[in-house]
């Protein structure tokens, strides 16, 4: 048999590599980390890559300082990204909330494996959903992504970049070891067709930038430190020159520029992926690494005539209640799998509402769900 | 048109199954046109000992599930991912096993010296994991002689391509010579 001629533009990778040279593509060019498994190769992979992009790689000390840095970065004017799995998330979470507060870009890569606690470290699991959404302390938006390929893990770690640029927030890129550490044969795009988003960046004078001022996209133009920009940033509740405040008047215009710039942009941060839905009466509420078994399940029962399909959750958060809406006029049985206990499918019953029968799927055994234990429930 | 061929290869870590999945996935999803591929392994916190196994699912059209379903190949390095392994196999799924290594299974089963084989062609046991794809590459209908060459002279350190090719070439051969006396051993939980 003749070889394949288009080998050399293929490439056998991880999703944990795929996502690394997603973050290069996308322009990250700070990386502060402390390697954990299942995530430890996006680490070695840019540790290895960025200094040849003029960036940076730093091994901290902690997930805290990794946090701390990269907030610290991105406050420079960089791209910055970092890695991690359950254990450095939770160490995380504080200064995630104060990126959402200063309104900081950046963008953390969760690789779930078993938990709680060091739980098993090379063996995968999805029960980071909820400290995704909630981990750090105080009422917050924030905008989080799940992948089920190689190739998506590329593509979702650039669109990660992009979204924390454009509404100044922290993104997190919710992973699970199977898909971190599976190895797929993929083409990567052609760097110049990749969208690339910048923050945008002040242009009025320095004596008159205001830096929390409100606009009609409830994003503010970020300056750099350094800059030549006076520019206070403070975890602390906020007035629009960003120093502290305890004005009711104040505070509330802050908490609803917060979650108005993601709630009015919903269209542009959620993404699912339908299949078969179409006069699904099941259908397979899914996400990660479990779609693709949940997949196979669709497939399978299609084959025996079944009415069934398959709603792929490529955004977690906020969550895509409209996308899941549309499936009720003929759904009569809603299944959620997931390698956690239940974690996505409290949102599906909230959105549910009674209207359709919600079955669910979980396993937190270290193993991926398989397509026979969700076609028992159909 | 193939609709999932999965291969496991299982061992002990150390043994090389998952440098072996890498390279098997690379000589199947790249230097094979139009075959899709997903390796996945599975392991413990350990570097050397316990259980390390590596499954590549090869099909014609995108993977969705991407471990393996039913195995149609299972390559065991040790005795207890043999008997880990068979109950996994399709009811023609075969066992490419070393004597040495693995003692008794059951199922269709292609006996090669691999580890004997190894020895003599490189002089280095650690190599029988490129014996087994060499023995792969004629067994298997995902990969051939040459996309499987292509994949190790770019996995291969210079110095040792050679003893790769030996290796690989010493897998061939056992496997063209056994191809037809590939046999069924009786055993529970198998129907032909």
């Amino acid at each position: 048999m003749p070889l394949n001629e288009k080998a050399p533009a293929t490439r056998l990778m991880q999703g944990n590599e795929a996502s690394a040279e997603g973050a290069l593509a996308a322009g990250v060019r700070f990386y502060a980390g402390y390697p954990i498994t299942p995530s430890s190769e996006i680490a070695e992979v840019l540790a290895y890559r960025l200094p040849a992009f003029d960036g940076t790689f730093i091994q901290m000390e902690d997930e805290i300082a990794s946090m701390g840095a990269i907030i610290g970065a991105s406050l420079a004017g960089a791209k910055a990204m970092t890695a991690t799995s359950g254990p450095g998330f939770s160490l995380m979470q504080e200064n995630i909330g104060y990126a959402c507060m200063a309104e900081v870009p950046c963008v953390v890569v969760n690789v779930m494996r078993v938990g709680p606690s060091t739980g098993m470290p090379t063996a995968p699991a999805q029960g980071d959903v909820q400290q995704a959404r909630w981990g750090t302390h105080g009422d917050h938006p924030i905008i989080v992504l799940s992948p089920w390929s190689v190739r998506e893990c590329f593509d979702l770690t650039v669109r990660s970049v992009n979204l924390a640029e454009k509404y100044r927030t922290p993104v997190i890129l919710l992973m699970d070891e199977v898909v971190g550490h599976m190895r797929e044969n993929v083409v990567l795009p052609d760097p110049a067709s990749i969208p690339i988003v910048n923050r945008v960046t002040p242009t009025v004078p320095p004596e008159w930038y205001i830096p929390y001022e409100d606009n009609p996209s409830g994003v503010p133009a970020m300056s750099h430190f350094g800059a030549g920009y006076r520019h206070h940033v403070t975890g602390l509740h906020h007035d629009v020159r960003g120093f502290p405040t305890l004005r009711e008047d104040e505070v509330e215009d802050l908490n609803k520029r917060l979650f108005r710039k993601i709630s009015d942009n919903l269209r542009d941060i959620q993404q699912v992926e339908a299949y078969a839905l179409d006069d699904a009466e099941i259908v397979v509420v899914a996400y990660g690494s479990v779609a693709r078994s949940a997949k196979r399940a669709v497939v399978e029962a299609r084959a025996a005539g079944r009415k069934v399909g398959l709603l792929r959750l490529i955004t977690l958060w906020p969550f895509c209640r409209r996308a899941l809406e549309r499936v009720f006029p003929q759904a009569k049985v809603l299944v959620v799998p997931e390698m956690n206990r239940g974690q996505m499918s409290r949102e599906v019953k909230r959105v549910n509402q009674g209207r359709a029968e919600v079955r669910t799927v979980n396993r937190t055994v270290g193993r991926l769900i398989r397509p026979d234990e969700i076609m028992a429930v159909f | 048109m193939i609709d999932r061929y999965e291969i496991r290869l299982s061992g002990t870590g150390g043994q090389g199954v998952v440098l072996a999945g890498i390279i098997l996935a690379e000589a199947a999803g790249r230097w094979r046109e139009g075959q899709y591929v997903a390796q996945t392994v599975s392991y413990g916190p350990q570097v050397r000992g316990g259980m390390s196994s590596a499954e590549v699912v090869v099909s014609s059209s995108e993977i969705d599930y991407p471990r393996p379903i039913s195995l149609d190949l299972l390559v065991p390095f040790t005795q207890a991912a043999a008997t880990e392994g068979v109950p996994l196999l399709k009811p023609k799924g075969l066992v490419l096993m070393d004597p040495e290594l693995v003692h008794h299974s059951t199922g269709w089963v292609a006996e090669i010296p691999l580890t004997q084989l190894a020895r003599e062609s490189t002089g280095r046991i650690q190599m029988i994991n490129v014996v087994a794809l060499g023995a792969m590459s004629v067994l298997t209908p995902v990969i051939d002689p040459e996309s499987l060459k292509a994949a190790l002279d770019e996995r291969a350190p210079k110095k040792a391509r050679e003893s790769f090719h030996k290796a690989a070439l010493a897998g061939q051969e056992a496997a063209l010579k056994i191809r037809d006396r590939i046999f069924f051993e009786e055993g529970a939980g198998h129907e032909d």
